[in-house]
């Protein structure tokens, strides 16, 4: 085949990737295949600056019902036979580009990987990062964004009930909007992504599959994307009506003993979600890409396979279950067909009814090279962190001035008009509500209730990543406890910059080893989570920001207790004081400095 | 009492709207598919349309359902003088199924709007206000995009003439103005009747306002005002 720069460009491999396809292949890749492989061995799908870094958080979850990155999303048991399975994900790319939909599929994308573990979600939080609301492109982005969750998350009936908003110049043109979904589970019945045995059937249910959101995984998340290209056909269209019938019927299908395994159809479509399911499966798969319900006429194997259409999942079911499946999904007018089934091979196998296209190892596909990051320090921060502040003039204006300034600065103000837009009541589950520190649900059934929050501060991360990240998770930690809640369990969103740049590794490294410090300090296990690189401004990486969704739980939800001043008269303590490098009462990375000396 | 709760897709408060009536008022309650077209509606003592986004709110909030099958046994059993409550995306259903004048247009804020609504009970002799003093203000949270209560002048006149309107968004105080109309609508609207009174469509959640865990019970009211009216007919 002819390969040159623009092809492997458009799905983010370099040259060196490709001559490792070779040599596992031991042949040239066929077109379809590179497609295969731009998807799986992409950033997005395939970990390759962060998979050696994770590993050392998931050797930390050998007690976890799930390990850490195992299935869609990961699980923790709060007693009496009940299990909470949570994440959070990224959609920052596509929502630079279609801020609507970019933030909207979002929404959808964690929702699936939540019921595709079987469970009910009850919960939306948002940590969102926008460049400043005066400029206008800003203030495009951020209606957009907030739109596009509140247009996806009504109609879908699962309350919004929190996260946070930050605005800073370092997510200029690239915002961050990480979505958090949290599902309940009887503990026995949690799904597993995969096929008990060969013979068993790959099922697409859902919305049929479009030419929308082609190398969504590859090209737009996997490099560092320039806003003057042309991708917003990279961005899919999300459909919140078809999501919510297709939780309903998959949650209704899965009562079914023939339904082995559900699967999320998400980044990279068809192909991730597949072979993923292969892999985990220790299977083989055979896929007919003539069966897959199409949108549009005329759809190539390469498309069908590299489709992100939305609102779709994959099924394994017993290879005599399909007609009681299709009965549940005939019920909802949902398109449900056979496309595949599992083999007694190690390859992914594609036909176009009887004609093969192609014959790939799996352990090809989901092997992708793993780089190692540096940990050197880069010089800037070294010189940074020697900053003096106490060099730092007091400003002229009087203490009364500069609160009012920090308190109507838009980090600090109400975030009432974004969360107002969000149905935050739907369950009736909702005891603390949005607006305080952390929400609380009551779990119906169970006096248990939990209580989530998402947290993280990039300025102090950009300053220190290892101490940084402690401080998300200790903020986390802390905002759960202010609703009475015990913090049990972690999600981690990293959003970094180009992970090929020197001073992008440190943060990395040195995000994550806090991370797994301060994850052991709270016995708070990381259950799951996102990487998203390449989140570049004005050719600046952003504040590395990692984002920390906690959950807690609270034995009795009827002794919550929430942030209101409740009687004229009662006290007011201030409790601990915060110590960072060595500092009382640090002011680095503060409001105080970037409102008032406009500095970090 | 037997309540019907109708499901289409897309609707989401049913199992709200459930919790509510079974097991906080310990009713006998039944989840009704909107393609059921065997299903004898005179089992029911009463039919709950909850609220939800049924087919995606596609085309007009409302419009699609109310063209699905259920609809057509839902009218008849109206007709009949069944009670109906039509909550929030029922509301709009039972607009467009000219069960209620009127429709619900886009907030006038443009934005979807999700907070606890303070509504002034403004006729309490209805079987949906029977156990709620007139002017009472109930909280009860709002959560919708298209609430705006809009009809022409005579229908409005109508309305008001023959007491058909029982809600009005109002403040803390029962205070009716702009102000406190969080949507645009006309003369405050939150709540009307039909002419009969016996199909109630209402905005605001009121199964989401059932327990004081989740924030107050006034929605209950509207419950249990029900209730007592199947028990005690006038």
């Amino acid at each position: 085949m002819n390969i040159n720069k623009e092809i492997l460009d458009e799905i983010a491999i370099s040259k060196f990737e490709y001559e490792e396809i070779v040599n596992k292949l031991k042949r040239e890749p066929s077109r379809l295949e590179l497609g295969l492989f731009g998807a799986l061995w992409s950033e997005h799908c395939g970990y390759k600056h962060t998979k050696k870094l994770l590993k050392k958080l998931s050797d930390n979850s050998n007690d976890l019902p799930v390990k850490l990155g195992a299935e869609n999303a990961g699980v923790i048991d709060i007693g009496n036979n009940i299990s909470i399975v949570m994440k959070i994900e990224s959609h920052n790319h596509p929502s630079a580009i279609e801020p609507f939909q970019g933030a909207a599929t979002g929404v959808g994308g964690i929702i699936r990987d939540i019921f595709a573990m079987g469970a009910r979600p009850v919960a939306i939080l948002n940590s969102l990062r926008f460049g400043l609301p005066e400029n206008k492109k800003n203030k495009y982005i951020i209606n957009g964004v907030v739109a596009g969750i509140s247009h996806y998350g009504n109609c879908i009936g699962i309350p919004n009930v929190g996260g946070e908003v930050y605005f800073s110049k370092t997510y200029e043109g690239n915002p961050l909007v990480n979505a958090m979904c949290v599902g309940i589970i009887k503990n026995n019945k949690i799904m597993s992504a995969k096929a008990d045995q060969p013979g068993d059937l790959l099922v697409l249910v859902g919305s049929e599959t479009g030419r929308d959101g082609i190398h969504g995984a590859s090209g737009l998340a996997s490099k560092t994307f320039k806003e003057q290209d042309e991708l917003r056909s990279a961005v899919q269209v999300g459909n919140p009506f078809l999501e919510k019938i297709l939780i309903e019927s998959c949650l209704e299908a899965i009562k079914l003993e023939e339904v082995v395994g559900l699967q999320d159809c998400g980044a990279a479509g068809i192909t991730s979600a597949a072979i993923e399911m292969a892999e985990r499966s220790k299977l083989g798969l055979m896929i007919d890409v003539s069966k897959i319900p199409q949108r549009e006429s005329q759809m190539n194997a390469y498309e069908l396979m590299l489709s992100e259409s939305q609102e779709r999942m994959l099924l394994s079911i017993k290879s005599n279950g399909f007609s009681k499946v299709k009965n549940i999904f005939d019920k909802w007018d949902i398109k449900c067909e056979i496309i595949g089934k599992f083999i007694h091979k190690s390859s992914i196998d594609i036909y176009k009814a009887e004609k093969k296209l192609s014959s790939t190892p799996v352990s090809a596909l989901t092997n992708p090279p793993l780089y190692d990051l540096s940990t050197n320090k880069p010089n800037w921060l070294s010189i940074l962190q020697k900053t003096d502040l106490n060099k730092i003039d007091l400003p002229s204006e009087s203490p009364k001035d500069i609160l009012l300034q920090i308190i109507t600065s838009p980090n600090i103000a109400s975030k009432k008009t974004i969360f107002r837009q969000y149905d935050h009541h739907v369950q009736t589950n909702t005891v603390v509500e949005p607006g305080g520190d952390a929400s609380l649900l009551r779990i119906k059934g169970s006096s248990k209730g939990i209580s989530l929050s998402t947290d993280s501060n990039g300025k102090k991360i950009y300053l220190d990543p290892k101490v940084g990240t402690q401080i998300a998770v200790a903020e986390a930690c802390r905002n759960i406890s202010c609703t009475g809640a015990k913090p049990v369990a972690l999600t981690d969103g990293l959003n970094f910059g180009d992970p090929e740049k020197e001073d992008v590794q440190y943060q990395l490294n040195e995000s994550i080893e806090g991370l797994i410090q301060a994850s052991k300090w709270f016995s708070t296990p990381v259950i799951s989570g996102n990487a998203s690189l390449y989140n570049e401004s004005n050719g600046n990486s952003i504040y590395p920001t990692t984002i920390i969704g906690g959950i807690g739980i609270i034995d009795d939800a009827n002794n919550h207790v929430n942030i209101k001043f409740k009687n004229d008269g009662d006290l007011i303590v201030v409790l601990g004081h915060s110590t960072v490098w060595g500092v009382t009462n640090d002011l680095s990375g503060s409001e105080y400095l970037e409102t008032i000396h406009k500095r970090v | 009492m037997n309540i019907g709760i109708v499901v289409f897709p897309g609707t989401w408060s049913e199992k709200d709207c459930f919790y509510s009536l079974s097991n906080i008022n310990k009713q006998f309650c039944e989840f009704i598919w909107h393609k059921d077209e065997d299903i004898n509606l005179e089992n029911f003592d009463a039919i709950v349309l909850p609220g939800g986004f049924s087919y995606g709110d596609f085309l007009r909030s409302g419009s699609i359902a109310s063209l699905s099958p259920i609809m057509k046994k839902i009218k008849i059993y109206a007709d009949e003088g069944n009670p109906i409550i039509g909550i929030c995306n029922g509301f709009q259903i039972l607009c467009e199924s000219n069960l209620l004048p009127g429709t619900l247009i886009r907030n006038n804020n443009l934005q979807f709007r999700c907070e606890w609504s303070n509504i002034k009970v403004t006729n309490d002799e209805t079987i949906f206000t029977s156990s709620i003093k007139k002017n009472e203000i109930l909280s009860i949270p709002i959560s919708h995009g298209e609430g705006n209560y809009y009809a022409d002048k005579k229908t409005i006149d109508e309305l008001e003439n023959n007491n058909q309107i029982i809600f009005r968004y109002s403040d803390d105080k029962g205070y009716i103005d702009q102000f406190s109309n969080p949507n645009g609508s006309i003369n405050n609207i939150a709540g009307i009747i039909n002419k009969e009174g016996n199909i109630l469509g209402m905005m605001p959640h009121p199964e989401k306002a059932c327990e004081e865990i989740i924030g107050g019970a006034d929605g209950n009211l509207i419950f249990q005002s029900l209730i007592n009216s199947y028990n005690r007919p006038v």
